[in-house]
């Protein structure tokens, strides 16, 4: 099953988005090229605990389409890697990747894990928002594909000082390898689809919540760590200070979203993630309270206005419409939420356990510098710009744009945008059946 | 068969089922039932860790059947049966014990006992694995042309996109003119891009594409066949039009709900989003006072969801009516203003542009009377009295009366609004549990236009892939009829949903007979037949009673 004579495209990006747009281009039979940063596949939604407005596992239903996306025949996988170079046009373009040195043989290793438990050097590990430390070696994470430790070069002892190679001691297998080099590969392919995600915003600057200066105070990302059975506390609602059971938690919408200073747009999936996040808590411990701190409750997908009803009915949860005007924090280490009730009106306070914030969506760090590369313009919000009735076509032919790094999207419309911009590589490459 | 040797893998799922069940426990169990020869447990058996063992267990230990205990078939056991496969073992071979979903999950708060629960459940598979036979898959040709039903702007580029990569599509609409629902609207937000232009546009294109043949005032009359190759006939007047489709896409899109009775609406001072558009369209606007209405019929008991589209309609629409009429004063009644993502945008403007909101609560909803429109303002604590020429009611997207029957037709679920039900809410939003039909746009969820194109691409990437491929493989879990027991009474030919068993006439006179690529093993006919001439490949009587009767036995 293969499209004869027709090029490969190239996918960048191994989320969601960037998975389920290779998985369909393969099963068209059109050879594909995966570009993934990441030492893994796997992108945002490994990192989320469950999933709206069902409740799967997110893992659990991601890590199927890792595997198949990993095993199949006509899908070449290049994580840790990174675009340097675009040249060409479409149906013709050619694109150097740099493939970072792991030092570690991918071929060898089976990510048992034996080196990463004698590493002497702690730093804080990025798949688990930074709630755990790991060490300089490190499996990016427990369903990690390719299944294969990693050395990060600015941390480890050898690397940076010369001395150690602890790993290399401990590997049964002789999978470390320090003499590694980073090294740059050619590709031709007629497309690119560009499906590089968000990050959550950091709201360090909005200095009235608190954020890292009050220990209970958490992203709603890094909440989703906390709640994740495999977490950094193993699926206990801990709050960070005192690993205390959080029994009282608040959850602040729009957190750099609907903000002209900050983000003007709204981030389009946050009411539905918290509602998810605070029914899961209640789940976790009946006894958990949540309140919502909102603008305007947006619920305008399938099943969504149900999930909120439900959340509210079967889960107690609280919606409040108002905004937080700050967040204090108590001796115990309470943080303390003074808001103001629009409806009203009233301004109150209010001492919970744990304070999350539903921290908006921005584009990924380096789209800019991706964008230079690739030629593509972005928009007024720093997204891949699309054109609204030809949603996938960025500003140069031949590459197309899907999931959230165009727009804030659930992650069935992230799904429904992969296959889309599959088509449209796919009539560029293909050139017509038969 | 040579003698069965079981290998069985306990799957922790990290805490999911390892936080509840005593897993150890499990895998000695397992140890000690016939048969069993090897047992293990994983932290995640899906992991590419989890798989490799299961490899390497096939190899060493020489294993000829497989139970993997965990999460649930519905999502994983594609991958085992694969894995399998791979390992050389036919993948029927291999048995799925669900110990999470419905043991771990459902009895959180009774570890031990579920524990025994979970000792039931292996124990069964094992007594079932030790049955299994190999089966082989089989193989359907795909006939390279797509049926698209809906001329919107869905169904238009779909269709568009499938011929351009060379397919060969049949587009059916049932009104007079392609375009659907956009052929009554104005402006487009958030561009202010002319609708009757994008679709005139569209409709240019069609007309050029030699693959795509278009039925308009038209009805999908039947379906009969199966994936790959069904036979369509679609009915345009008194003519019928028979072809064959190797995939349908359904992209009928939605309607606007009527508020007959509801807010005074009659259709001239009391009108809906869609009227309005039109007097935009028409000239015939000519308000001073305009009172908008958000959630009309929507956002309640009777239709608990939110139509997505309509809190963007009603900014767009309020905008054009300063830009016709500055003197003009529009208010806006709503309960959350539904600007997603970008459009956030045009609630901002809107706002610049003086357009005033008012925030009402459904248990005080407005009130439209002679003249005024009266509401209780939430933020202000008082009531407010609004005069108005011109009421506009936005009311939610409603599922076509006739989809039920469409559904029918294809054997495709309805969600309880009517809207379709798609395979998967989060990973499969594009497919259906059915193979080869696909849906987008409306049909399956109001939409944007925006929205309704990217759908559309997206179904048509994936009803281009078992086109592309030119055949697929099916289950091979279908009805087998023994023909010596046969008596040809044709109970199972009127009661199966899928048409996939037919009797037909033999030397031997009438037997029964399965089409194997559309049976979809149900077990119906097996369950009714009264010559208990029929079983069904897979789930054979003495398969799932051997279950019953170690059930029954216990430990």
């Amino acid at each position: 099953m293969e499209a004869k004579g027709s090029k490969p495209v190239m996918v960048i990006g191994g989320g969601i988005a960037g998975l389920q747009a290779a998985i369909d281009l393969g099963d068209m039979g059109i050879k594909v090229h995966l570009i993934e940063s990441k030492p893994s596949i796997g992108g945002r939604m490994a990192q989320l605990d469950k999933t709206f407005p069902t409740n799967d596992c997110s893992i659990c239903i991601l890590s199927p389409k890792m595997a198949e996306c990993y095993r199949h025949p006509n899908i070449t996988l290049h994580t840790y890697s990174e675009i340097k170079e675009v040249s060409g046009k479409m149906g013709d373009f050619s694109v150097k990747v740099l493939k970072k040195a792991r030092f570690v043989k991918e071929k060898e290793c089976i990510g048992c894990g034996d080196c990463a438990a004698k590493c002497p050097v702690r730093v804080l590990d990025e798949f688990d928002m930074e709630l755990r430390r790991r060490g300089a070696v490190y499996l990016y994470f427990l369903q990690a594909l390719p299944m294969v430790m990693t050395i990060d070069r600015d941390n480890c002892l050898y690397l940076t000082r010369g001395v150690c190679r602890i790993c290399e001691k401990v590997c049964t297998r002789q999978a470390i390898d320090f003499e590694q080099k980073d090294t740059e590969i050619d590709l031709d392919v007629g497309g690119i689809i560009v499906a590089t995600g968000f990050d959550p915003f950091n709201p360090i600057g909005l200095s009235e919540y608190g954020y890292k200066r009050y220990r209970n105070v958490v992203t709603a990302l890094e909440y989703e760590r906390l709640i994740c059975a495999s977490g950094p506390t193993g699926g206990h609602l801990l709050r960070p200070s005192d690993r205390k059971p959080a029994e009282k938690i608040a959850f602040i919408q729009c957190v750099g979203s609907r903000d002209v200073k900050n983000n003007s747009y709204c981030s389009a999936v946050c009411c539905m993630h918290v509602t998810k996040e605070a029914i899961l808590a209640r789940e976790h411990d009946p006894k958990t309270q949540s309140y919502v701190f909102y603008m305007d409750m947006r619920a305008v997908g399938k099943g969504f206005q149900r999930y909120i009803t439900r959340g509210e009915e079967e889960y107690r949860i609280k919606y409040i419409r108002g905004r937080v005007a700050k967040i204090t924090e108590d001796l115990e280490g309470n943080p303390i939420i003074w808001y103001e009730k629009t409806i009203g009106p009233t301004t109150e306070k209010m001492k919970v356990d744990l304070a999350v914030l539903a921290t908006s969506f921005v584009p990924r760090r380096g789209t800019e510098e991706l964008a230079k590369i690739l030629g593509v313009e972005l928009d007024e919000y720093g997204f891949f710009k699309t054109e609204p009735y030809a949603p996938f076509n960025s500003t140069r032919e031949g590459i197309f744009v899907c999931g959230c790094c165009r727009e804030p999207v659930d992650i069935p419309d992230s799904v429904a945008q992969a296959s889309g911009a599959a088509a449209k590589a796919a009539e560029i490459v293909t050139g017509g059946y038969s | 068969m040579e003698e069965a040797r079981v290998g069985v893998f306990v799957c922790r799922c990290g805490t999911n089922i390892g936080g509840f069940l005593d897993v150890p426990a499990l895998v000695e169990y397992a140890k000690g039932l016939p048969n069993v020869v090897y047992s293990k447990e994983n932290l995640y058996t899906c992991s590419e860790a989890g798989l490799t063992e299961i490899r390497q267990a096939i190899a060493e230990q020489k294993l000829n059947r497989v139970i993997v205990a965990s999460c649930t078939p519905r999502t994983h056991e594609p991958l085992f049966r694969n894995t399998c496969k791979e390992a050389g073992l036919n993948p029927y071979l291999f048995e799925f014990v669900n110990i999470r979903d419905q043991c771990s999950w459902v009895h959180m708060q009774e570890t031990k006992k579920a524990t025994e629960k979970a000792k039931d459940l292996i124990r069964m598979g094992v007594a079932r694995a030790r049955l299994l036979e190999p089966q082989e898959e089989i193989e359907v040709e795909v006939a390279p042309s797509a049926l698209v039903i809906g001329g919107g702007i869905a169904g238009m580029t779909c269709a568009l996109s499938l011929a351009d990569r060379g397919f060969e599509v049949t587009l059916v609409e049932r009104e007079k003119k392609l375009g659907g629902l956009l052929k009554d609207l104005y402006k487009l937000y958030p561009t202010q891009g002319d609708a009757v232009e994008l679709i005139g546009a569209k409709i240019r294109e069609i007309e050029k594409n030699r693959n795509i043949e278009v039925l308009t005032s038209a009805t999908v009359k039947e379906i009969k066949g199966f994936f790959g190759n069904y036979d369509v006939t679609v009915k345009q007047g008194e003519k019928d039009f028979p072809f064959r489709a190797g995939v349908v896409v359904i992209a009928t899109g939605a309607e606007e709900f009527k508020p007959v009775g509801m807010y005074g609406y009659e259709g001239k001072n009391v009108v809906t989003q869609l009227e309005l558009e039109r007097m935009l369209k028409e000239n015939k606007f000519n308000a001073n006072n305009v009172v908008m209405i958000q959630c009309v019929g929507a956002r309640n008991e009777g239709r608990n969801y939110c139509s997505r589209v309509c809190c963007m309609t009603a900014l767009n629409n309020a905008m054009i009516i300063l830009e016709r009429n500055p003197k003009a004063q529009v208010f806006t009644l709503y309960r959350d203003m539904q600007t997603y993502g970008f459009y956030e945008d045009l609630y901002r403007k809107a706002r610049e542009k003086g357009i005033i909101f008012v925030k009402y609560s459904p248990e005080r909803p407005p009130a439209v009377d002679e003249g005024v429109v009266k509401v209780f303002d939430e933020f202000l604590g008082e009531e407010l009295r609004l005069p108005y020429n011109l009421v506009v009611l936005s009311t939610p997207m409603v599922a076509h009366p006739d989809s039920k029957e469409l559904a029918q037709m294809l054997k495709v679920p309805v969600d309880e609004y009517g809207f379709f039900l798609e395979a998967h809410v989060k990973l499969r939003p594009l497919d259906f549990a059915t193979d080869g039909v696909y849906l987008c746009g409306s049909a399956h969820w109001p939409s944007t236009v925006s929205e309704s194109i990217a759908q559309a691409y997206g179904a048509a990437s994936r009803a281009s892939i078992p086109m592309s491929r030119r055949h697929v493989v099916a289950e091979p879990i279908v009805s087998v009829v023994d023909q010596e027991k046969c008596i040809g009474c044709g109970l199972c030919e009127m009661i199966c949903p899928f048409k996939a068993i037919r009797v037909e006439e033999t030397p031997k006179g009438r037997i029964a007979r399965t089409i194997t690529a559309s049976c979809k093993g149900c077990g119906v006919c097996g369950a009714s037949c009264p010559q208990r001439a029929i079983t069904m490949r897979h789930f054979k009587d003495e398969q799932m009673l051997a279950e019953v009767v170690v059930l029954a036995e216990g430990k």
